[in-house]
């Protein structure tokens, strides 16, 4: 046995260790930045491209990154590409805004009375497997060649996942939070509004995203199909029109645009959305 | 007669109080036929084993369920729904709204129930966050604190109502022991500047016999009431059973278990 004597520092000297944190290295802190990441793999995937197209050797089939490159530039430069993509946009943009509001309607409807919430579910249920080109035909017939049968499918593909994303958040809040709201006074629309909504947030903020998507592939789609109703036509139709005359290079450039508007609302707009909302709040990683 | 004389009779009354509640398949009697009544300034203390209904019960002074019998009335007027003159204190972490500072947390209480608005909510919160040490915390948001300083900030927004009771449901059940008990010393001496009125929720018997000067004992299934104690603070020789107060309170509990166990044997 050996005997072990206690004892107590009167202070306790960190020393060499109490360097705490040590700056990262250069190359450690590039890889930590998303962006970069998703830049290189770009870059990887733009250099297959090429590869590929130049073994290939067959403009009319696949052409390469870049007479796609060029035909892009000159499709913004004389093609009237941009003024084609605003047209796709701002069909989108009301109907994904219209969308929006409706889906809302019904999930509080749903959350505030349980007839709203069998609404909802049979709603959903019902029209949510319904594909929004399937709707097109009919809206030719009520709303004939024109934005506004667009916006009727535009609506039909955004309401149902969002209104089922907000519905699903909505549900999942805590009893607790839903116990402190109704403790400080809030009832019915207030405690929808100042308690459901941003607890809810991330699980909205999903759904927005799943609705934008299915917005952009339905209005795409449609375009192809109807493009000519709407004015001068959106990027749907100038794809389908240059598939019409083999200019696949002009096909692969609508589509670039297509790739580049939906990789901006992503990373910008609701990138900068969830940094500002959820992530701050510590409800997402 | 009122604990602080400074009001005759007591402020929230419990009288014959059944409370029930439907689960999918059966009709759950949660507390039957309780009596109890809180005087201003006290520290009550519900106090009984799971099963015992005591947080149904503190629901019900919240105004969250309705007696199936009897009636629950503060300063004379019966409660038919939740409002902010009983405020609640949870013991889950979620209870601080995510999207909101420590500082807006508070505010928030303070205007959405109509209490406060503009400077004199932002003042008051502030006052009061600093009452419970977290004065340089008011601009973090509640993923960033500790579940202590949580739990603080609970506390800071239901004292910063200025309620006529605050109820609370076991808060401080889910911190570490160390935090707990530095925590426990912290609501005694904040109960010592202001003197508020106080229904606890606890089933641990320690916390029961040092935060509250009243501790009511409940028998579960479904939840009765057993005795009423007095509490100094400290464990000491109880006057009515001439044993240490935390063992009266352990055989008050455990005779119950054990008729129990014989009749259904």
């Amino acid at each position: 046995m050996t005997l072990r004597q206690d004892f107590i520092h009167e202070s306790v000297a960190a020393g060499d260790a109490a360097v705490v944190g040590r700056p990262l290295r250069l190359w450690e802190r590039l890889y930590n930045l998303a962006w970069l990441r998703q830049v290189a793999i770009i870059v990887a995937l733009a250099a297959a491209w090429q590869i590929y197209t130049s073994v290939l050797d067959n403009a009319l089939l696949f052409p390469t990154l870049d007479a796609t490159l060029e035909a892009f530039w000159q499709g913004i430069v004389r093609g009237g590409l941009l003024a084609r993509a605003w047209a796709s946009l701002s069909v989108l943009l009301v109907g994904y805004a219209i969308g929006i509001a409706l889906a809302f309607l019904l999930a509080v409807a749903a959350m505030t009375s349980r007839i709203g919430n069998d609404l909802l579910d049979t709603l959903t249920s019902m029209f949510n497997p319904l594909p929004a080109i399937a709707l097109l035909p009919l809206a030719l017939i009520w709303f004939g060649l024109g934005a506004s049968s667009l916006v009727f499918v535009l609506i039909h593909s955004v309401m149902w996942p969002v209104a089922l994303n907000a519905h699903a958040g909505f549900r999942a809040v805590s009893t607790t939070l839903r116990m402190v709201g109704r403790n400080y006074g809030l009832r019915g629309l207030s405690l929808v509004l100042r308690i459901l909504l941003p607890a809810a947030f991330p699980s909205i903020l999903a759904g927005l995203k799943i609705g934008w998507a299915f917005a952009w592939r339905t209005l795409i789609a449609a375009e192809m199909v109807y493009g000519v109703a709407s004015g001068g036509g959106g990027l749907g139709w100038y794809i389908y029109e240059n598939k019409n005359m083999l200019e696949t290079a002009n096909v692969f450039a609508g589509l670039l645009m297509v790739i580049i508007i939906g990789l901006a609302v992503e990373n910008l707009v609701f990138g900068i959305v969830e940094r500002r909302t959820v992530r701050r709040w510590g409800m997402q990683a | 007669m009122a604990a602080d004389g400074s009001s005759a009779g007591p402020l929230l009354v419990t009288r014959g109080v059944t409370l029930q509640y439907k689960t999918a398949e059966t009709l759950v009697t949660a507390t039957y036929r309780v009596d109890f009544s809180v005087f201003r300034s006290d520290r009550y203390v519900l106090l009984g084993p799971s099963g015992c209904g005591k947080s149904t019960l503190l629901k019900a002074v919240g105004g969250y369920i309705r007696p199936t019998e009897g009636s629950i009335t503060l300063a004379g007027s019966e409660i038919t729904r939740p409002g902010p003159d009983r405020v609640m204190v949870f013991q889950e972490f979620d209870q601080l709204l995510p999207w909101k500072t420590v500082q807006e947390n508070v505010v928030f209480a303070l205007t959405a129930s109509g209490t406060l608005a503009g400077r004199a909510a932002q003042e008051r919160a502030r006052h009061y966050i600093a009452k419970v040490g977290l004065e340089k915390f008011g601009e973090s948001y509640p993923h960033t604190l500790s579940g202590g300083m949580k739990a603080r900030v609970a506390i800071a927004r239901g004292m910063a109502m200025e309620p006529q009771i605050i109820l609370m449901d076991e808060p401080f059940a889910a911190l570490d022991a160390l935090t707990r008990r530095k925590m426990q010393d912290d609501l005694l001496q904040l109960w010592e500047e202001t003197r508020f009125t106080v229904l606890f929720v606890t089933h641990s018997v320690p916390e029961a016999i040092k935060l509250g000067n009243r501790i009511l004992l409940l028998s579960p299934h479904p939840g009765r009431v057993k005795a009423e104690l007095g509490s100094g603070g400290k464990d000491e020789i109880h006057a009515l059973s001439g044993a240490m107060l935390s063992e009266t309170i352990l055989r008050l509990l455990f005779a119950e278990e054990d008729i129990a166990a014989e009749a259904s044997q």
